[in-house]
């Protein structure tokens, strides 16, 4: 269903350009809005992600994990390095305390 | 232009054509592989979500865009339900709208050759084809979008080999590698003060709300971030 859903979803978005619109133009305004959705968006996950429990905000072990990933972004480590950062950091003190 | 590999003249600008998407293949392969490794990593951490391996295969070869799956995904996997993971997803994939329309008058032919083309559209097919000028090549575009997609659909195949043998996700610290992934995607959109001041605000609502609603919904509201869209700068 999700998966569905989504799929149409993007493929339509995907098309606004090239097929909807030909080779005309949004308006601005709409643009803007619509390019600072995904970093809206992002924020929210990574704060979900990080400290979301059941309804309540839960600080654990991920938060060190995150924090040890901040610091291989800020290093321009690949995106990949920065995710096994994360788990790895994350694990390992799981498994120390 | 290029008439130096004028030899086959079967196809009238075969030799071109095929340079130029072949020079978009090349130059994204280095993402490219990257992107299959993040395809494997999508199939693991989906499912942790309760996304079978041949769900997330099927997901990634029609959505075709990383942080909209995982967002999905994820929304999912912290009880938010369908409605809410479809809407996270929907709206992360907004953007491609404005920047399908960057690249519009680009594309030519039948209306579902178009339609297939533009599914090659994604943040690095799109950022590879910008031209200095401002403008954007279709052949690089198109090119690396192949190569990524490539990649993305047969990690994600790999990836869910793997990801049905794996234990309690947390022992691998996996639950820490969600919003490793997302923080890790946020850094190249905030690209302006505007940017920022969205992801900002969008980070604050959802910290607000996590307490109070349920799951998925603080997710959702923090969309109203994009608003600062509107000031004008």
């Amino acid at each position: 269903m999700v998966i569905i859903l989504v799929g149409l979803a993007t493929v339509g978005l995907k098309a606004v350009g090239p097929v909807v619109l030909g080779g005309r133009q949004l308006p601005p305004t709409l643009s803007a809005v619509l390019f600072l959705l995904a970093p809206a968006l992002l924020a929210a996950l990574v704060v979900t992600q990080a400290v979301g429990g059941e309804r309540s905000i839960v600080l654990d072990e991920r938060l060190l994990g995150i924090a040890a990933a901040a610091v291989a972004i800020l290093l321009r480590l690949p995106l990949l390095a920065v995710v096994v950062v994360a788990a790895a950091v994350t694990a390992g003190i799981r498994v120390l305390s | 232009m290029r008439g130096w590999r004028s030899g086959s003249t079967s196809r009238v600008t075969g030799s071109t054509t095929r340079t130029t998407y072949r020079q978009g293949a090349r130059r994204i392969a280095p993402i490219g592989a990257a992107a299959g490794v993040f395809g494997a990593s999508f199939a693991v951490l989906s499912h942790t979500a309760g996304i079978d391996g041949i769900a997330a295969v099927v997901m990634s070869a029609t959505t075709f865009a990383g942080s909209a799956q995982f967002a999905a995904a994820s929304v999912l996997e912290t009880g938010g339900g369908v409605a809410a993971a479809v809407a996270a997803a929907v709206l992360l994939n907004a953007r491609y709208a404005p920047i399908s329309v960057t690249v519009g008058d680009q594309f030519r032919g039948s209306i579902l050759r178009r339609l297939l083309e533009a599914q090659l559209i994604v943040d690095e097919s799109w950022a590879l084809s910008r031209r200095s000028d401002g403008s954007y090549d279709r052949r690089l575009l198109i090119g690396g979008g192949l190569v990524l997609y490539g990649c993305w659909v047969g990690g994600t195949a790999l990836g869910a080999l793997v990801g049905d043998r794996l234990g309690n996700p947390e022992r691998y610290g996996l639950d820490a590698a969600f919003p490793a992934l997302f923080l890790a995607l946020l850094v190249p959109q905030v690209h302006s003060r505007r940017a920022l001041a969205a992801a900002l605000v969008g980070g604050a609502i959802t910290l607000v709300l996590i307490p109070f609603v349920p799951a998925g919904v603080p997710i959702i509201a923090a969309t109203a971030a994009c608003l600062i869209g509107w000031v004008r700068t």
